[in-house]
Parts: C-alpha cells; sequence; structure tokens
C-alpha cells in the first residue's frame, strides 16, 4: 500500500492541515510504512465479530436537565485569539 | 528520619511526619522546590513551576492543620502534574505549540479531588505533544531525559512525571496513559505507575487524545503511595459520559504482603521476538519471586490476538486522535495563524504551525483510517478485532487473578535513537497498548536493572481488580529493594 503525493495532498485537506512539500514527502513514505504493517491484520477472522467502540457496557448515559452555575462570556473569552463585542471573531465565511 | 532530605520522602512517610507535625508543608514545599532548582537543569521534567502558588498554598495548609484539622493522606503534600490536565488558573500546554498559551478556565475532576484533600499543587510535567509519543521528545518546547543516564529517554508520554519522581522534584505525580503513557515511562525511571481500568478516575479536564483508551494515572515512588493516590482521585463523575459508577474502596486495605494461593499466568507472547535478554532474565527472576512468596504460577499461557494488538492501536487511537483534534481551529483557543486571506487558510495554517510532526501524522494515519473507502477496511476492522483481544482477556481472567509481563520491551534508549523511525517507536508500547484497548487496569513496579538501566514489571487484572494488582505489586515490592534505588544525577 504505497501512498501518492495526490493521497497525501487529499487527506491533509480533508484534515484542514496544512503541510509543506517536504512534510509530503515525508508522510507519503512515513504513512505507506506504517500501512504496510497494518495489513496483518487482515489475516484475523472477524466473521460475525461485532465491532467494540468501548470496553465497558455503558449505552444512553442520560441525566436530569437542570440548570446550574456555569461559566462567564468573560472566562470562556479569556483564550479566543480574536475577539469582538463579547463574541470569537472569526473572519468572512462569505465573500 | 526516613530519608536525608524531605524531598526523597514517599507520600506516607511526608503524611506522618505531617500528622505528627514534625514537619510542614511549607518546609517540604521548599525542600521539593530546592530539589527542582539542583536537578532540573539537567532532568527537564517540567513545562512550568508555580512556586509562589506553591508556596502560599503550602502556608494555607500549614495554618489549617495548626488549627487542629484532622488531614487526610494527601494534604500539604506536593505534587506534579502532567501537562495535558487542565489546571485552573495555570497554563496547560499538553507540551504544544498550539496550546502554548492556554490558561484553562476550569480544573480537571482530579485535580479538584486533589485540591479537596489540600495537596500543593508545584507545577506542570513536559510530555510528548498531546501524549503522542514514547519517548517525550516529541514535546514541542525540550525533551525530558532519564535521571537513571541523562543521554537516555525517560519514556512517554507522560516523561516528565515519571522523570520528576525518580529525580525527587515530586512526591508524586499524575500521568495519562493512552497506550502505555503512564506504564512505560514508569518503567524506564523506575518508578511505580497505575493505568486504572477504563471509567473508573474521570477524564473530565484531561485534555483528549483517544477517548476511548485514555485514563489518568498516579506515578508514584512506591506500591503504598500508588494506592493512597488511587484513593483520592478514583470514582464516578456525572461530568465525564463514560465514569463508571463503581465503589470505589480503600486501595490500602489490600496491601498484604501476602501472595499465597494467587493464580498468574505468563503470557507467552510478552516475551518473544522484540523483548531484549536483560528485560526476559529481569521478568524471569522476577515471577520466581512471585512463586516464592505463594503465587500459583502457569508459564503456559497464550494470548494469540497479542500480535494484532498493535496495528489495531495504531488504527484506533490516531482515528479518535483526528477527531478529537478537530477542535484546534485558531477560533476558541490556542495559536492562531494571522497571515492567512480566509477561514480555511487560517484554519490550515494554524495547524500546520501549531502541530509537531507526530502529532500532524497521528492526524493523517486517523483521517485517512476514517475516510469514505478504508472505513471498514481499517477502522471498523480494528474495533472488531479489539471486540477479539477483549474477549482472549475476559477468558484468560476467568482462570487467572493476574497476568504478568515486561512493561517495556527494552530498557531505556537513547535520545535520538527512534525519532526518524515512527515505526520502530510504536513498538515501545507493544506490551503496554493491549491493556488500553481491552480497558482492563495494569500497574508497572521497578523489577530490576540491567547496566544500571531500569527494567518493570507489569501486572495486569480483570476490571476493577486494582486491589488485587496492587497486593501483587505489594508484596513483590516488600520482598525486593529495587524501588529504594536512586538514580546519580549527573
Amino acid at each position: 500500500m504505497k501512498l501518492s503525493y495526490e493521497q497525501v495532498r487529499h487527506i491533509a485537506w480533508l484534515a484542514r492541515l496544512g503541510l509543506s512539500e517536504e512534510e509530503v514527502e515525508k508522510f507519503s513514505l512515513q504513512l505507506s510504512n506504517i500501512l504496510e504493517n497494518f495489513e496483518i491484520l487482515k489475516e484475523v477472522d472477524t466473521t460475525n465479530v461485532p465491532p467494540a467502540t468501548h470496553t465497558i457496557p455503558l449505552k444512553n448515559v442520560f441525566r436530569k436537565d437542570k440548570v446550574a452555575e456555569s461559566y462567564s462570556q468573560t472566562e470562556i473569552l479569556s483564550n479566543a485569539p480574536r475577539q469582538a463585542e463579547k463574541c470569537f471573531k472569526v473572519q468572512a465565511i462569505l465573500e | 528520619m526516613p530519608a536525608n532530605e524531605l524531598y526523597q520522602l514517599t507520600v506516607h512517610e511526608a503524611h506522618e511526619l505531617l500528622k505528627q507535625r514534625k514537619i510542614s508543608s511549607a518546609e517540604l514545599t521548599k525542600s521539593v522546590l530546592k530539589r527542582i532548582a539542583e536537578v532540573e537543569g539537567k532532568v527537564r521534567a517540567c513545562v512550568t513551576i508555580v512556586e509562589d502558588i506553591a508556596l502560599k498554598e503550602a502556608e494555607k495548609v500549614d495554618n489549617y492543620i495548626k488549627a487542629a484539622h484532622e488531614i487526610t493522606p494527601l494534604t500539604g503534600i506536593p505534587t506534579l502534574i502532567k501537562d495535558v490536565i487542565c489546571t485552573k488558573g495555570i497554563r496547560t500546554t499538553c507540551s504544544s505549540r498550539i496550546l502554548e498559551n492556554f490558561v484553562p478556565p476550569y480544573d480537571a475532576t482530579v485535580i479538584e479531588k486533589l485540591k479537596t484533600h489540600r495537596a500543593v499543587v508545584v507545577g506542570k510535567t513536559n510530555m510528548d505533544e498531546f501524549a503522542m509519543g514514547s519517548s517525550t521528545e516529541h514535546s514541542a518546547f525540550f525533551p525530558t531525559r532519564n535521571p537513571w543516564d541523562l543521554s537516555r529517554v525517560p519514556g512517554g508520554s507522560s516523561g516528565g512525571s515519571a522523570a520528576a519522581v525518580a529525580a525527587d522534584e515530586a512526591i508524586y505525580a499524575l500521568g495519562s496513559d493512552t497506550g502505555g503513557s503512564v506504564r512505560q515511562p514508569a518503567a524506564l525511571c523506575s518508578v511505580v505507575g497505575l493505568k486504572p481500568t477504563y471509567g473508573l478516575v474521570s477524564r473530565f479536564g484531561l485534555i483528549a487524545f483517544a477517548s476511548s483508551l485514555d485514563q489518568i494515572g498516579p506515578l508514584t515512588k512506591d506500591v503504598t503511595d500508588c494506592a493512597l493516590v488511587m484513593n483520592v482521585i478514583a470514582g464516578y463523575d456525572p461530568r465525564d459520559s463514560t465514569s463508571v459508577s463503581h465503589p470505589v474502596p480503600d486501595y490500602t486495605q489490600q496491601l498484604i504482603p501476602d501472595i499465597k494461593g494467587l493464580k498468574i499466568g505468563i503470557p507467552r507472547e510478552y516475551f518473544g521476538e522484540g523483548v531484549q535478554n536483560e528485560v526476559r532474565a529481569a521478568l524471569q527472576a522476577a515471577i520466581n519471586k512471585l512463586q516464592e512468596l505463594g503465587a500459583e504460577i502457569d508459564w503456559e499461557v497464550s494470548l494469540p490476538h497479542t500480535k494484532y494488538a498493535l496495528a489495531a492501536y495504531y488504527i484506533l487511537a490516531p482515528s479518535e486522535a483526528s477527531a478529537n483534534l478537530a477542535r484546534y481551529d485558531g477560533v476558541k483557543y490556542g495559536f492562531s495563524e494571522r497571515d492567512a486571506s480566509n477561514v480555511i487558510e487560517t484554519t490550515e495554517k494554524t495547524r500546520q504551525f501549531g502541530f509537531g510532526p507526530e502529532v500532524k501524522r497521528r492526524i493523517m494515519l486517523g483521517t485517512y483510517a476514517l475516510s469514505a473507502g478504508y472505513y471498514d477496511a481499517y477502522y471498523v476492522k480494528a474495533q472488531k478485532v479489539r471486540t477479539l483481544i477483549k474477549r482472549e482477556f475476559d477468558q484468560a481472567f476467568e482462570k487467572y487473578d493476574a497476568l504478568v509481563t515486561p512493561t517495556s520491551p527494552i530498557v531505556p534508549f537513547k535520545l535520538g535513537e527512534k525519532l526518524e523511525d515512527p515505526m520502530q517507536m510504536y513498538l515501545s508500547d507493544v506490551c503496554t497498548l493491549p491493556i488500553n484497548i481491552a480497558g482492563i487496569p495494569a500497574i508497572s513496579i521497578p523489577a530490576g536493572f540491567t547496566d544500571n538501566l531500569p527494567i518493570g514489571m507489569q501486572i495486569m487484572g480483570k476490571p476493577f481488580s486494582e486491589e488485587i494488582l496492587l497486593r501483587i505489586a505489594f508484596a513483590y515490592e516488600q520482598a525486593t529493594a529495587w524501588h529504594k534505588r536512586k538514580p546519580k544525577i549527573r
């Protein structure tokens, strides 16, 4: 399983991860090598085996919907890289 | 006096002295800070030291003790916290550029619990960025060094916490373990490290790496301390929906030096290719010791799916990570690239400059495994293998009270040795990651040395069997002296 330049670029796009040309080259080799090591899983017969998402038998964890103290606007915005009028500020989405 | 310097004390020794008013929390905290000043330039275990906060807190504790209040075992005792656990008002970086200036507005549940017991937080420890790595070399800031040999790694990702405890820079520390990140550095630094049953310790405020695998655990100087820390941090938390409502015992109750009749299995897959001869020999001797102590040893256990655990883990963990780390978009907190013309470019550049190479590699790997066309072949397949691994452990624990293996297949390696070969680095976790896949508990304890380099023994059990693991660990510890050796830092 060899990952091509285009595939690496495509995955990076899906992850919204900027990569330099050198990184694309490097990941193409390294990820291919890692994926090759994953081929071993094909040996395992998983017919009729259910996939495990968790190891503990928990499902549908509910709680009462009740009013409680929350964080202040100031606290929540305290780490914001950009803010305006007590809101997170982002660049325009629509041109 | 059990030690020459206060910083050398264990939690239970320090607690006795505090209780008898022979020392104050301020004296103990100052001693630890002095030790940090002495060795930190060489070990580099810490990202942040909060001397003023710690001394102020210690003074408050001393006034509290003077007012004749009862104290609990962690009261007034200085601790270091892995920098992946949120501390209100104290920078929490995950050893990443992207969170370099992040100051959490809240405490993790484990920190709240420590504070209820008036613990003294002295600082935050270095780690592999976002807990991804086995050597602490993937910290965006600097690598931590192994106190036993400064040219070698302390293991990872909780390498800062393990090295700090080994170097007496903290009386105890907290780490997190997703595939061995508490146990493997504990083994490489000759300290005690426990990965609790999934769901036993709240993950609220633990910055997420792989949510179905992550657990917080203690790194301590001995087994008694491990039990004392577990007494405080374990327990159900409504703020973590994967937290399990399970009664929390007093973990010190089972610390008895008697393991007669306990059935211990030795799975042969953990002693195969890739395990250094010195490690194998040390484990052999340690298991013989367990037998001498009365345990019934079965050397013929086989867990045939073990060889698939590494591949399954390195699909599952990066897949969960790629989703968890999608939140770092430069909008709500953390580093944000300003030189970008639109929203998407801001996100891409923020992540390009904010994340280091291993984090990027895992985001790529996880995104690939979850992408259309590969989801079933990789992600679902790995989840099915996870079921098989879990079943195999369940079956083994019908017969055995515990399984014993090496914690790390190798002794501490040189800095730089595996940095450019991700697959070799991943193999460092081969003995520890099956435990996270199955969600079971495991403890690593000191079990010997070769050329003055530490070797760790891993003891694993069925879900919520921490008491049995601690009992075996305690019996072994009481019959050996490995945990008393201290590194000469030079």
